[in-house]
């Protein structure tokens, strides 16, 4: 039986491992990866210390961080319930199951998907949710990309760089996202935007080759060898039956970082918590491990 | 004897970057194409794993996608 065990290693995850390290906790993180959201933003220029340095970077430096204390971390590994047993915490993985008196749920956001036919066959066939690491493949190619917010138009503009050209698809009647990008991008003529469309299927034989589209009620084709898909980001709390969530799916939690069952804590990107920042995830989870810790000691475990 | 022991990748994917990681932890020496600048490489690339993903790691002709550490370790002994 773990005193703490912390389901995720981003910001919030690293953070709340090193304070429960500090506090000799018994502890186990258990993650698919490490550094989360961070690994795979560009550049960070707002976390405090650090006047300049790459998401993956400051990512690895969290890592080292982490290593420099003994903990125990199951990596590659994916949480399947976690649920209150008794007077403690059940956590259920896809490879075994851990019992602690207390939990913090760090598990961040992963990108949403489309949901429109041919988006599971064609993914790494073409199309992709990540610009930055595949986006290099496309070198003059044609693309789209989806989306009309500030991630859709970081993705464009790293595009237009590559592709030949690039088709933006927004479903709005405008775009979204900093008026700079989307002078930049309205400026470039590699750039065409579809307002009030629809993304209904990808096509392709081995790979993508078109998509099917829906704008201002007419359906048409159009040819892109790849799609880069940028519309958001949906917490991971699907594990966490029990505990309370909002419309969004995000984990609620007090100031104390308490969720609907007592025992069970949760920082950073997954929670309700409003702005999603590295530094504000990082802040959460040292205040997460804190009230764990002293819900310990109040119950005298 | 050593394993011949390809990466193709990117210099902008965080996995590109903690499965050289590994490899280099572990002193096992592999190529590295950055799939970015060598046209026909990123060719080979996608016709050995089928897919245009990155990282794709060649372990003497066995391919694995992404950083599947577990299939790596396998494929290397370790």
């Amino acid at each position: 039986m773990y005193d703490l065990i912390i389901i995720g290693a981003g910001p919030a995850g690293i953070t709340a491992a090193v304070y429960a390290a500090r506090k000799r906790m018994e502890l186990l993180v258990i993650s698919r990866d490490i550094g989360g959201q961070a690994a795979w933003s560009g550049d960070v220029e707002n976390y405090t210390g650090y006047q300049f340095i790459t998401g993956p970077e400051l990512a690895m430096k969290f890592e080292e961080h982490l290593r420099k204390y003994n903990i125990s971390l199951k990596e590659n590994e994916t949480v399947t319930e976690v649920k209150r047993f008794g007077n403690h915490i059940l956590v259920e993985t896809d490879k075994s199951a851990y019992q602690a008196k207390a939990v913090i749920i760090a598990s961040g956001k992963k990108t949403r998907e489309l949901k429109v036919p041919g988006e599971k066959e064609f993914k790494n066939r073409g199309l992709t949710y990540c610009a930055t690491c595949d986006g290099p493949l496309f070198s003059a190619k044609d693309v789209a990309v989806i989306g009309g917010g500030n991630s859709a138009l970081d993705a464009a503009l790293q595009l237009i760089k590559i592709a030949r050209h690039v088709y933006l698809i927004n479903i709005t009647a405008q775009l979204d996202g900093d008026q700079v990008m989307r002078e930049s991008l309205k400026k470039s003529d590699k750039v065409t935007i579809f307002n009030q469309a629809q993304v209904t299927s990808v096509l392709g034989d081995k790979f993508v080759s078109a998509i099917k589209i829906n704008r201002q009620g007419k359906e048409e084709n159009v040819s892109v060898q790849g799609v880069f898909v940028e519309i958001g980001l949906i917490p991971n709390s699907e594990f966490a039956l029990e505990v309370e969530k909002n419309s969004l799916g995000e984990i609620k939690v007090n100031c104390h970082n308490e969720t609907s069952i007592p025992g069970v804590f949760a920082a950073g990107d997954v929670t309700d918590v409003p702005e999603k920042q590295i530094i504000i995830a990082a802040g959460e989870g040292a205040k997460a491990t804190l009230s764990a810790f002293r819900y310990l000691v109040q119950h005298k475990f | 004897m050593d394993k011949n022991v390809v990466v193709y990748s990117t210099p902008t994917c965080p996995w590109c970057h903690r499965v050289k990681q590994f490899f280099q932890e572990h002193n096992i020496f592999f190529q590295d194409f950055d799939v970015s600048q060598n046209q026909q490489k990123a060719e080979e690339m996608v016709q050995k794993s089928g897919q245009m993903g990155v990282p794709v790691v060649d372990i003497d002709g066995e391919i694995i996608i992404g950083f599947d550490k577990d299939r790596i370790e396998e494929a290397l002994d370790l």
